[in-house]
């Protein structure tokens, strides 16, 4: 059963898979396949972060998920593999039925998150290469995003000037948790390096910060792990918008991923009140802070909070005041996947609905290059 | 001014251990004096900064405003005619390790507010002050609690565990056995960065971050069934704003209708909960500054009942007094929000003109 | 056959313990065996129209308080594939419950060698949980001749 919107469909995130370890290993270079297979403890790390893909912290703090590998429970090929793995089943449950015209990959693999930074930059070179050869070439709807070992920018930048060149890739993806926040300076390189290219740079639910994700301690369920994420997207544009780097890189776009959309608003205004406040001790950040967000930030719907009342949704997109940088994203194949036909009430203005369907992604990322 | 007013947040600010000495015992004054131990450092608010400080407030008896009655008579009280005020002291006794120095600070707090404040002062009420181990909380609790000035337990945001974490169980249960709400309080130096990822470069951060804190103390409080454990208890966000409310809440039960089998013995929706169990002090706004604006967010709460006036003084912000309630408020909210809903959410100040 | 009523699969087709999903009159239905009892839920998901009948079956769990599992493996929930919404199989209605609109639920009688037999009706209010504010369709089912039967309803 078809179930197609009525106008463009642009899907900022999907997360595919590869179908096995084997299937990453093939793309890592040759020097660290050898070097992978030596050693333990490699193969465990690995092994621990290939199951939790990339959405968790894997020291200290695991839970039982909402689903087999936090995925729809329907999403699990008929032949075989993890969800999301197989081109031809996502193309049938997702581009084909929800007529689909671009979808923008983001395997959450681990990269940024290995304590050892040329590690992750292998397997980031793996999964550029992997999303290449198995994704990009045999279906021109998908477009990939650049994974580094964020928390190196030398070797982040490095990833990024390598394949940059490719205009398949439409963005460099990070993860919203890092060992440090993401305005501060061990950062900057990697914006220069995207910035060079054109691209912006998406964040992405989920990581490992290091510690827990509450400034109070570890929560003890998975719920308050998945709720509390929001936290994490606050603080980052947060430490973004003070540390001034969008006045040290006027040209640099973030998008926001699978972080929902409703906190933006009340960010802006405790932002907003805080600088006029407080302004002297960031005299580098020169205008309102508000501004600064709805100039150089993109986010995605997903997973789309939902008002109880009709007239919360109107009220909540003027606040948000970024109807032109509200992007669609399904998800998919995970749990909370929002479907494109049902996902943004009905009752949305057509033209706003049309922007964020389809219209603001195809403005931000270079689909036809 | 005749519109009957509760102050839901009067800072009593702790100038120096100096000032607690003589409420410590004699081993603890010897401790200061011979290694001139300072106390907790850590401060929530920077002493010099605009929103720690108003602009415009002066020192009172050459001491700060906040560090004494006299300051909290003539900056916060007589200004507003407030009816009640009361007391909450963001002295960081959490980050004192030793337990035992920790549970006489808490203490010595809890007794300087009784003498200085408290007894010359009828319109003053107060928070108790706890230490971080619950058991030693629980003891503190007891021991202050019988005294029917004391309204409320004061916990700082940020902790090293969330407070729905049951190892706080010794703590919630004392505090709804008193029927003391529970004041989680801006501030909090547990040890642990503020962030998600890690710490941030400036306090500008700090501050705005806070918001964060509460909101992942909520969602602690609510997933792990407090709430429903304690049909009694009672929480007050205290410093928190209010404006990140409808987002989080719209989030929260998003997620909990389909998660709700990881936390079965939840028996309403969070924000259900929210509107029974939890209540917010109203300074700093944290909303838009139209007006109009402002209003929309404080309908989007979903209840007139959640918010309970504060001056949050002597820190500074936007709009002061009665100014940071929005022009255009329905005089019915207004009226809850000045000393209706206080009344009816903390017990111990009750119907009628003094509690 | 009478209006409104399909048969669906022979009763071999769905042991015990199985489930099939059919095509009935134009709508998506799972008809579910459960320790010999049928029943039968749209498939599709009041929340964002996801293949609800697809989806793990759970037992009902409830709890006393926090630390406390009272899993009921004899009380039986889909839960949809997608957001995880819980639906009773018995009566459609959802385990988490806001005041909202109900989907209408439907009779079930079963019969046998085409004699009508009074059979186990479905109370629509089936007690624990609350119903909930999203009902998935239910519809009624019948054995009949060996023969499982949906009863659209009116």
């Amino acid at each position: 059963m078809a179930e197609r919107a009525s106008g463009a469909v642009i899907d900022c995130d999907i997360h595919n898979a590869p179908a096995s370890e084997a299937a990453l290993h093939a793309y890592l270079p040759a020097s660290w396949r050898e070097r992978r297979a030596a050693t333990a403890r490699l193969d465990a790390v690995w092994e621990s972060q290939r199951e939790t893909l990339g959405d968790r912290s894997y020291l200290g703090s695991e839970y039982p998920r909402a689903t087999p590998r936090a995925a729809r429970t329907d999403a699990w090929p008929p032949n075989g593999g993890p969800p999301a793995s197989n081109l031809p089943f996502l193309r049938e449950q997702l581009l084909d039925r929800y007529g689909v015209e671009y979808g923008v990959l983001t395997p959450m693999l681990g990269a940024g998150e290995q304590l050892d930074h040329e590690s992750g930059a292998a397997l980031a070179t793996a999964i550029n290469e992997w999303q290449i050869a198995e994704w990009l070439d045999p279906e021109p709807r998908l477009r990939a995003s650049i994974n580094v070992a964020y928390e190196d920018a030398d070797l982040a930048a490095a990833e990024i000037h390598r394949v940059a060149d490719d205009g398949r890739f439409a963005q460099v993806l990070l993860l919203i948790r890092t060992a440090e926040p993401l305005g501060r300076r061990k950062y900057w390189r990697l914006y220069e390096a995207a910035l060079e290219h054109d691209l912006p740079v998406g964040i992405h639910f989920g990581g490992w910060g290091r510690g827990p994700i509450t400034s109070a301690g570890y929560g003890s369920f998975y719920i308050e792990d998945t709720v509390g994420m929001a936290t994490a997207f606050q603080e980052q544009v947060t430490s973004m918008v003070c540390e001034g780097i969008f006045q040290r890189f006027p040209e640099l776009k973030i998008v926001l991923i699978e972080g929902g959309i409703a906190w933006l608003a009340p960010l802006m205004w405790r932002l907003d009140r805080a600088w006029k406040q407080l302004r002297a001790e960031i005299p580098h950040v020169d205008r309102l802070p508000s501004e600064i967000i709805r100039e150089h930030f993109w986010v995605t719907t997903q997973p789309i909070e939902e008002p109880p009342r009709r007239q919360d949704w109107p009220a909540l997109l003027e606040q948000i005041g970024m109807n032109d940088r509200i992007m669609f994203a399904t998800d998919y194949p995970h749990w909370d996947f929002d479907a494109p036909d049902r996902a943004l009430p009905s009752f949305v203005d057509a033209d706003v609905r049309q922007a964020i369907m389809s219209e603001n992604a195809r403005a931000l990322y270079r689909f036809d290059a | 001014m005749t519109e009957p007013l509760i102050d839901c947040e009067v800072q009593a600010v702790v100038q120096s251990i100096e000032t607690l000495e003589p409420f410590l015992s004699s081993h603890w004054r010897e401790v200061i004096a011979t290694t001139q131990f300072k106390g907790p450092t850590d401060t929530p608010y920077p002493p010099a900064l605009p929103t720690s400080r108003r602009p415009g407030l002066d020192d009172v008896d050459d001491r700060p405003p906040g560090a004494t009655l006299a300051s909290i008579r003539t900056q916060a009280l007589d200004p507003l005619g407030t009816e009640l005020g009361i007391l909450t002291c963001a002295y960081g006794v959490e980050s004192v390790r030793n337990p035992d120095a920790a549970a006489a600070i808490a203490s010595a707090i809890n007794d300087w507010l009784a003498a200085d404040f408290l007894e010359p002062e009828a319109r003053l009420r107060a928070s108790i002050s706890v230490p971080a181990q619950p058991a030693m909380a629980a003891e503190e609790i007891a021991r202050v609690g019988a005294d029917p000035r004391f309204v409320q337990v004061y916990l700082p945001v940020r902790s090293a565990l969330p407070y729905g974490n049951r190892v706080w169980l010794p703590l919630l249960d004392a505090a709804v056995e008193h029927d003391l709400p529970l004041a989680l309080h801006f501030g909090g130096s547990p040890g642990l960065p503020p962030t998600a990822s890690g710490w941030p470069t400036y306090y500008v951060e700090e501050y705005a971050d806070m918001a964060t804190a509460f909101q992942s103390q909520l969602t602690s409080l609510i997933a792990e069934g407090a709430f429903d454990r304690f049909p009694g208890l009672r929480v007050v966000l205290a410093g928190s704003g209010f404006a990140w409310l409808p987002a989080w809440t719209w989030r929260f039960d998003k997620v909990w209708r389909g998660l709700r089998r990881e936390v079965p013995w939840n028996t309403r929706s969070p924000s259900e909960t929210v509107r029974d169990q939890v209540r917010v002090t109203l300074q700093p706004v944290d909303g838009p500054a139209d007006p109009a604006a402002l209003l929309t967010v404080i309908e989007q709460l979903g209840s007139d009942e959640l918010l309970m006036f504060s001056s949050d003084f002597p820190r500074g912000h936007a709009e002061e007094g009665l100014d940071a309630l929005p022009a255009g408020m329905p005089p019915d909210l207004r009226r809850a929000i000045l000393s209706g809903n206080a009344r009816a959410f903390y017990p111990r100040l009750g119907a009628g003109a003094d509690g | 056959m009478p209006d409104g009523r399909h048969v669906v699969a022979h009763v071999d087709e769905i042991p015990p313990g199985s489930r099939k999903i059919v095509e009935v009159a134009g709508r998506s239905i799972g008809v579910f065996n459960v320790d010999g009892t049928f029943h039968a839920l749209r498939n599709r998901c009041p929340h964002q129209g996801g293949p609800l009948c697809e989806g793990f079956l759970m037992s009902s769990l409830r709890s006393r308080g926090p630390g406390h599992y009272d899993h009921r493996p004899g009380e039986t929930l889909v839960r949809c594939p997608w957001h995880g919404w819980e639906f009773d199989l018995r009566t459609g209605q959802s385990w988490f419950d806001p005041e909202r609109t109900r989907v209408r639920s439907y009779r079930v009688s079963v019969e046998n060698a085409g004699e009508p037999v009074p059979g186990p009706y479905v109370a629509e209010n089936a007690g624990e949980p609350v119903p909930g504010p999203y009902v998935a369709e239910r519809y009624g089912v019948t054995v009949e001749d060996s023969y499982v039967v949906v009863d659209l309803g009116r």
